[in-house]
């Protein structure tokens, strides 16, 4: 481009200068080159993490945006929402979304798929996180066929969206009592799994399937016993007042709990695999194996209020049964209503009285063991009704061997059994109260309350005398003798006249003495005084109190 | 205006430097300005050239700059990618329209106005054309003018990653495109400062 004119007659050309050059604006073109080298690359890659993309079905759209709503796995974010349309028949909302690359090995025709919104159950909280980052998509592979792309949404999640390790159990049981899903599985009070399926079986009983976490389900053996550990157990017996619970949030949800069954359940464990009984309560649940129950009947001639079907039957102390029905009879003989007490019993509870008694053939049918109750009998077996709680007045059966009750024909052939009855000791005890009350009754009270009341009477009349006639004179005493005190006291007084006088007389009593002293020393000197007077006074010479003394006797003598 | 007289039969080149007009005669001898010793060139060489080459970069790199996202904000709300397109059709939707426009004229309308603009001189050139040369010389000092404001949206984007930065309540990243974005207005101005508005005025055979 050079626009200098060259002459043409020179050989030379200053072309080298503008070769030189030359390569710079070829070097401009790498520019554009690179940044389509650039832009290609980019859309390699991105073309290369595009993973699938797939549509799923929900009833509900809530909540879900376009490009904001992620797919997450395992908490962890796999896609976005990249549209949302409604179907064909406008019945479901079609989410479509984009997956992440290598995630088409999660994609199985059982892979779910749920929207994750917050949700406040009794026994947890989940989905807090989305209160404010809105919604996202829960995903759970499965394991069936890969390849799918179309999903149907679930509408509730999974009890179990991360599929941790662990086992599923199933537990049979009549009924489910309060059992929700998601409640918890406990283990000796630690929460190890819950419940994540309840199920209706054709059979009109429940079968519920927990599922019991890694590394926990070490625990469930063949000797476990599944009970319900649903709300509070409060059961009002002849033994008392029994509460047990599990937990807070067992009582709220209810629970299933587990533990190794009894010793006995080692010998006898059994049955399939991952198939449980799921008793009533813990003590259900832990109790030896029952047995068949034999049914015996009982002919009370006594009023039985408080026994109630359940109430335990217990053999020398042993619960080895319980009530299954109170009824009315009529005896056509005696025109009597006694009241017949059916109760079902396990000979099994005997323990090992049952294992020896097994041993010697009593227990091989009924023939054997009717023969054996017969003897039983005889040596005074007897069922008595006793209280078991005075507080709730609730009663049991007892079967004790009374020796002093009066015998009677056991017949062995009647089928239940019937079992000789006693009248029960709450009814001595009701007689002894009874008498107590009737003594109580008989005291003479309202004479004894007279009697008092009179008495009481003459004592508030003899206060009321003493208060209007003794109390004024006393008064007036004591205003007497406070008088005489003050004038006691006031002739005691220092300063009083009588006082006065009585230290002069005093002074003078003293000076006088002195008098009769020196008086008494001058005759003892000079006796002849008496005789002849007093001499007359020579010159003092004497000591001063000589003269003194004199002049004083001098002055003494009148 | 076609009366006056070209450099070219003056024998004249203008030393870009310092505003010299060396006459050809002194060039031949030297290709240094006699004054401040730049080289002199009666026209920049290899102008529609380079910028055709720069020009064709900034297209290529204008694609990326628009499809990738240029922000990434987390925050209370969730995560979102940002485009420069999607954020303008936020920004107007929620009814900011005023910054809407702005974020439009800085981001899609200028780097549009410039590869068009720039386009047009180029092939006008090459053509020799005589159209318009006054409103051709119009359009260049406009394209030399708007060429950095592009870079506001540069501006927002790394502001605002600088400033939200509040952890869990909110932060925000910048993301390729921007990067893009940058290259677009980097290269689109190199493509102006390459191209001679004096070849609009010249007349070739």
């Amino acid at each position: 481009m050079s626009a200098a004119p060259t002459p043409p007659s020179e050989g030379e050309l200053p072309t080298p200068l503008v070769q030189n050059r030359r390569w710079i604006p070829r070097l401009v073109w790498a520019v554009p080159i690179v940044a389509a080298a650039i832009g290609i690359s980019l859309l390699i890659r991105n073309w290369e993490n595009a993973g699938p993309r797939i549509t799923i079905t929900f009833l509900s759209g809530e909540g879900v945006q376009v490009g904001k709503t992620l797919v997450k796995y395992r908490d962890v974010a796999v896609g976005r929402v990249s549209a949302v349309d409604l179907s064909a028949d406008h019945q479901t909302v079609v989410v479509s979304v984009d997956l992440s690359k290598d995630t088409s090995s999660l994609l199985r025709a059982d892979t779910q798929f749920w929207i994750v919104r917050p949700r406040i159950g009794v026994g947890s909280v989940s989905g807090l996180d989305t209160l404010l980052s809105g919604v996202y998509i829960g995903m759970k592979t499965g394991a069936a066929t890969l390849g799918e792309r179309r999903f149907v949404g679930l509408e509730n999640p999974p009890a179990l969206s991360h599929g941790p390790r662990g086992r599923e159990l199933q537990l049979h049981a009549a009924r489910a009592g309060s059992l929700a899903m998601g409640a918890p599985v406990y283990f000796r009070q630690f929460q190890v799994g819950r419940v994540i399926d309840e199920n209706l079986l054709p059979d009109g009983s429940t079968r519920v399937t927990v599922f019991v976490e890694a590394p926990y389900d070490g625990f469930v053996r063949p000797v476990t016993r599944f009970w319900n550990a649903s709300g509070i157990d409060v059961r009002l017996g002849a033994d008392g007042l029994n509460v047990q619970t599990e937990s807070l949030a067992a009582v709220l949800a209810g629970g299933v709990a587990f533990d190794d069954g009894p010793i006995e359940a080692l010998f006898t464990a059994g049955g399939t695999p991952g198939e449980f009984t799921l008793y009533k309560s813990e003590t259900e649940a832990m109790a030896p194996p029952d047995g068949d129950p034999r049914y015996v009947r009982m002919r009370f001639t006594q009023a039985l209020r408080g026994l109630e079907v359940g109430a335990p039957v217990e053999f020398v102390g042993v619960n080895i049964g319980s009530v299954v029905a109170v009824d009315l009879g009529y005896d056509p003989r005696e025109k009597s209503f006694p009241v017949i007490v059916t109760a079902k019993l396990y000979p099994r509870r005997m323990g090992q009285a049952y294992e020896s008694l097994a041993a010697q053939g009593k227990t091989e049918n009924e023939e054997t063991l009717a023969a054996f109750v017969g003897t039983l009998v005889n040596r005074g077996l007897r069922a008595q009704a006793r209280s078991g709680s005075l507080l709730t007045g609730k009663l049991y059966i007892a079967l004790d061997f009374l020796p002093a009750s009066a015998r009677v024909a056991f017949n062995a052939s009647i089928r239940p059994l019937e079992l000789p009855t006693v009248n029960g000791t709450f009814q001595e005890l009701e007689a002894g109260v009874g008498r107590i009350v009737k003594k109580v009754n008989d005291l003479p009270l309202e004479q004894i309350a007279a009697d008092l009341h009179t008495d009481l009477k003459d004592l508030h009349e003899t206060l009321s005398e003493l208060h209007s006639r003794v109390l004024p004179n006393a008064e007036d005493t004591l205003s007497a003798l406070h008088s005489t005190l003050d004038s006691a006291d006031r002739t005691l007084d220092v300063e009083s006249p009588l006082q006065r006088g009585l230290t002069e007389t005093l002074s003078e009593t003293r000076n006088t003495l002195q008098a009769v002293r020196e008086l008494a020393d001058y005759v003892d000197r000079h006796p002849d005084a008496l005789l002849r007077g007093r001499r007359p006074q020579q010159m003092p010479q004497g000591p001063a109190g000589l003269s003194t003394g004199a002049a004083l006797s001098s002055d003494a003598k009148p | 205006m076609t009366a006056l007289k070209q450099s070219l039969e003056l024998g004249l080149s203008l030393c870009r430097t310092c505003g010299l007009a060396v006459s050809h005669a002194l060039l031949e001898v030297d290709r240094r300005c006699p004054r401040c010793q730049s080289r002199v060139e009666h026209r920049m060489p290899f102008s529609t050239e380079m910028t055709l080459a720069w020009l064709i970069a900034g297209i290529v790199f204008y694609i990326p700059a628009n499809l990738l996202p240029v922000m990434h904000t987390s925050g209370l709300q969730g995560e979102a990618d940002s485009t420069i397109l999607g954020g303008i059709l936020e920004f107007w939707r929620s009814g900011d329209w005023d910054i809407a426009l702005l974020i439009f004229t800085a981001s899609i309308a200028v780097p549009f106005t410039k590869f068009i603009a720039i386009g047009l001189l180029l092939l006008t050139v090459r053509k020799n054309s005589r159209w318009q040369q006054h409103q051709r010389t119009a359009l260049y000092r406009i394209v030399e003018f708007i060429g950095y404001w592009s870079m506001l949206d540069v501006i927002v984007v790394a502001l605002t990653s600088a400033l939200m930065q509040f952890q869990v309540l909110g932060t925000a990243e910048p993301r390729a495109g921007i990067a893009f974005f940058c290259a677009v207005v980097v290269v689109t101005m190199l493509s102006a400062l390459s191209f001679d508005p004096r070849l609009i005025w010249d007349r070739r055979a």
